[in-house]
């Protein structure tokens, strides 16, 4: 009982201390920025190891995180192996193909007013259909291997983008297409001056939001199928045996991973748009 | 007919009209305009909201088509001109492209035209300090004031050596001590380029203190109905606004207006 | 009608791709038959295979009518005819929602998706009102709540089913709502905050001279300010809460619900079952998108904004 009540003294005393940075200059510096949240972050974690070791709980049901980072500790090579398998085997390929698709598709329907007409409803329609729904079909299509899981990923990636980058090529101002009709610029010379640059925001969006999909939809696909190895195996069978620590485990590194990669495409984005009015403070 | 160099047609239109079809019907913008503009011309338009002035210089350029009639620059068809780089265009609005510097805005003209290196860094100082941005090309857009900024695209207009500059009201969201400064220098700018301009404004001393020709225009459908022939020199001091031959002109050019409202 | 023409292109590549890729199954069983078939032979053997690789969409139409079992229902009610008609009401209304039916698997993934809908909703807009409110909760929560959705919900999906279940929850309804909601929060948060910031300093001085305290600011301008925020988010929160109700009736041991169909379809080997689960949940959610399009519509009428 007493760890939990230290656990919650410290969790008081740190959001005082919050309370108190956020109303102090400090909150104006990047400093304070980073530092107030990190505060944060790290008393729920005190809090929560006081409330498993005070009132008991069963590592079945909520394991402490000291007791995850054990368990990350003596399991790195695992970890890693299944990170490979499914970030960098699955994730990352599909991600790269299903947007890199959109992007061919979406430039090849630009000059067809009547292609965007019919596949714009129709994209809008199926980026908000629960996607995920094809990891079984595309599983018994492509096998047990990260073919499937890249190719779940293509598909969940792949609408979202399209509708973000036909809408992005939309976006210039159309006196700014006037003006390169007078100087008479080539279609191309249009798109490659003015439309792709102004579509920049439009596409990191859309990457931003394909980033987090591409990780649902690598864990899902293993749900219905993978090798002996791979997040959502280890998630699956882990939680079959009540291996808790090591679905949290598993749960951090998709964590990290996850803010990584929509860390990468923030940073990114930050250094192609940085003429964009969000990105100007 | 005094000056013979100065005589050459650069811009004809015979017998133009030009109709918008709309969803509520069509729209005629332009009626039966005849208008000669010769080189190195100074001409003016001016007339109420929604008389076409927009739309004959977008006509000019080729970007808008006439639905019949004529209309000739240096005896081409207009899409032929634009495709010889006949045009300089400045819009209201600055409309330069963000993620471009200063310089890199000027020279995206020069890019699509397929200058090389060298020769567009020589344009580009040289155009930047004729609008006195010297400095400044490094700069992003957003980083100038509005005046700033419409001086750098009237700059890029000028990069290219096109023989026609077509402003849409370039000055019109500028204050009145940054417009009396950039008249001046859009005066200086043509004595020392000699270039065809057309100008749209609302400001009656702006069309009378800039122009060698005015175009009075009216609404509904859009159409010319006066063109007043400038007698003051070609040297023109601010203080030209006060002197008598300035105030008859403006008012020569209200009546016109006037006119036009009237006959609703 | 560009639309209707890339429906109909779509349908002529499916029909063209189930042609080619159940065509090996069809090569193969005459290899082993010992026989060999013509092109024209090949054909129509793709269009009425039990478990094709891709079933061609007359095959994922019939499957879906004959499980959504309105036809059906329409035959006991007309064999019912001598009953009195309510009875007749009941007995096709009790063919249609069986268990056996996908209105009635629809009909738990839409509870489900409504459970975290509101959730969603409710903590939202609580959590955004909070982060208005205190600079804190705005400095500490913020960051994380993004974070938050970086993770991969469908991580945590198994195990936040297995938990509850070990605390004595045997009823999936509350881990499917917890998974769905956690999807479905985010637009509401950002949008909110966004909305309840949108009301520009001169509105809030302006409130101020007539001497409105703080809750007054928040009930007249904030909130109403926010309104249209609020709604435009709620067309993404729903999908997002489907796609959180599937994915947590995807791990082993659901029996009901469209995502344990695909489930049952993929470990049964049975791709109909599959492709009929998937359309029915497509139908699910352009319902759902719709109702949520309706009610956004008729608030904007009663709020004077122009829709
Ligand atoms: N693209 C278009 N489609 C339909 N109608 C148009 C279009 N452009 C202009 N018009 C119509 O043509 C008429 C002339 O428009 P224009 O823009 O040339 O006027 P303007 O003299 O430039 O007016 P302002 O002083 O307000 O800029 C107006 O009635 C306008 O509504
Ligand atoms: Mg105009």
């Amino acid at each position: 009982m007493s760890a939990l009540l230290f656990a919650l003294l410290v969790w008081l005393a740190a959001w005082a201390l919050n309370v108190w940075l956020a109303g102090s200059p400090v909150a104006k510096t990047r400093f304070g920025k980073a530092l107030v949240p990190l505060i944060f972050g790290a008393t729920l974690l005190v809090l929560w190891e006081g409330l498993v070791r005070g009132l008991g709980i069963a590592p079945v049901i909520l394991p402490a995180p000291s007791a995850i980072a054990a368990k990350i500790a003596t399991s790195l090579p695992m970890l890693w192996q299944d990170f490979a398998q499914t970030i960098l085997k699955g994730a990352i390929p599909g991600f790269l193909i299903g947007s890199g698709a959109a992007f061919l598709t979406a430039v090849a329907i630009d000059r067809s007013p009547f292609l965007q007409r019919g596949l714009l409803p129709i994209g809008n329609f199926v980026a908000a259909l629960p996607i995920v729904g094809l990891a079984p079909i595309l599983v018994m299509w492509f096998g047990f291997g990260w073919e499937s899981k890249a190719a779940v990923v293509v598909v969940m990636v792949f609408f979202p983008m399209l509708v973000n980058i036909v809408a992005g090529l939309q976006a210039s101002e159309r006196m700014q297409r006037d003006l390169m009709a007078t100087w008479g610029a080539s279609y191309l010379q249009t798109l490659v001056k003015l439309r792709l640059p102004a579509a920049l925001p439009f596409v990191f969006n859309g990457l931003k939001i394909a980033s987090t999909l591409a990780l649902i939809g690598a864990i899902v696909a293993e749900f219905f199928g993978s090798p002996t190895f791979g997040m959502g195996f280890r998630i699956s069978t882990e939680v079959g045996r009540l291996g808790l620590d090591m679905v949290w485990a598993e749960i951090a590194v998709a964590a990290l991973a996850g803010s990584l990669l929509y860390g990468i495409v923030a940073l990114i984005e930050r250094w192609m748009t940085f003429w964009h009015p969000s990105q100007r403070h | 007919m005094k000056d013979t160099t100065n005589s050459a047609p650069v811009i004809e239109a015979k017998g133009l009209n030009l109709v918008f079809q709309t969803a509520d019907g069509p729209v005629q913008a332009l009626k039966d305009v005849n208008l000669t503009i010769n080189r190195g011309e100074f001409v003016s338009f001016i007339g109420p909201s929604g008389c076409g002035k927009t739309t004959f210089l977008r006509a000019i350029a080729a970007l808008e088509h006439p639905t019949s009639g004529t209309l000739t620059v240096n005896g081409m068809t207009p899409d032929e001109a634009r495709r010889k780089r006949a045009y300089g265009y400045v819009f209201q609005a600055a409309g330069l492209y963000p993620w471009r510097t200063i310089a890199g805005n000027i020279k995206l003209p020069l890019e699509i035209m397929g200058f090389d290196r060298a020769e567009q860094d020589r344009r580009v100082a040289q155009v930047l300090d004729l609008v006195e941005l010297s400095g400044f090309g490094k700069k992003f857009p957003w980083q100038l004031s509005g005046g700033m900024q419409q001086r750098a695209s009237i700059a890029r207009a000028l990069a290219f050596d096109a023989d026609i500059l077509l402003m849409d009201e370039p000055f019109g969201a500028l204050d009145e001590i940054v417009r009396d400064r950039l008249n001046e220098e859009t005066l200086k700018l043509w004595a020392r380029t000699g270039k065809t301009i057309g100008f749209v404004t609302h400001s009656i001393p702006e069309a009378v203190y800039l122009s060698t020709k005015i175009v009075v225009m009216s609404p509904r459908p859009g159409r010319i109905t006066d063109v007043i022939d400038s007698p003051l020199p070609k040297e023109r001091p601010l203080e030209i606004r006060d002197s008598r031959e300035f105030i008859e002109i403006a008012h020569r050019v209200r009546e016109g207006l006037r006119a036009g409202h009237h006959e609703e | 009608m560009p639309v209707l023409t890339v429906l109909g292109l779509i349908l002529v590549i499916w029909y063209a791709a189930s042609v080619w890729m159940n065509s090996t199954w069809v090569y193969d069983q005459a290899e082993r038959a010992g026989t060999m078939v013509s092109f024209a032979e090949m054909v129509p053997q793709t269009m009425t295979q039990e478990r094709p690789l891709l079933p061609p969409p007359h095959q994922v139409g019939a499957e879906l009518w004959e499980g959504l079992r309105l036809g059906s229902g329409y035959e006991v009610f007309l064999q019912s005819a001598d009953q009195p008609i309510l009875d007749r009401l009941q007995a096709t209304l009790d063919h249609v929602f069986s268990k056996k039916g996908l209105v009635y698997h629809g009909y738990v993934t839409f509870k489900g998706t409504m459970m975290g809908f509101g959730l969603g909703i409710l903590f939202g807009s609580l959590l955004a009102m909070a982060i208005v409110r205190f600079r804190v909760m705005d400095m500490s929560v913020m960051p994380w709540a993004i974070i938050s959705q970086t993770i991969p919900i469908v991580a945590l999906a198994p195990m936040i089913i297995t938990v509850s279940s070990q605390m004595g929850l045997t009823d999936r309804d509350v881990p499917k709502a917890v998974i769905s909601a956690y999807l479905s929060f985010f637009p509401v948060l950002v949008s909110m905050v966004k909305g309840l910031r949108s009301p520009d300093q001169m509105q809030l001085d302006l409130l101020k001279t007539y001497g409105a305290g703080e809750g007054a600011v928040f009930l007249k301008l904030r909130l109403p300010a926010s309104m249209p925020y609020f709604f435009a988010s709620l067309k993404v929160a729903v999908a997002a809460s489907l796609v959180g109700t599937i994915v947590g009736e995807l791990p082993t041991g659901a029996i009901e619900g469209l995502g344990a169909r695909m489930l049952i379809g993929s470990q049964f080997g049975e791709p109909l079952i599959m492709w009929a689960a998937l359309f029915a949940a497509a139908i699910l959610a352009g319902l759902l998108i719709v109702a949520v399009g309706i009610v956004e519509r008729l608030a904007r009428k009663r709020m004077g904004v122009p829709a």
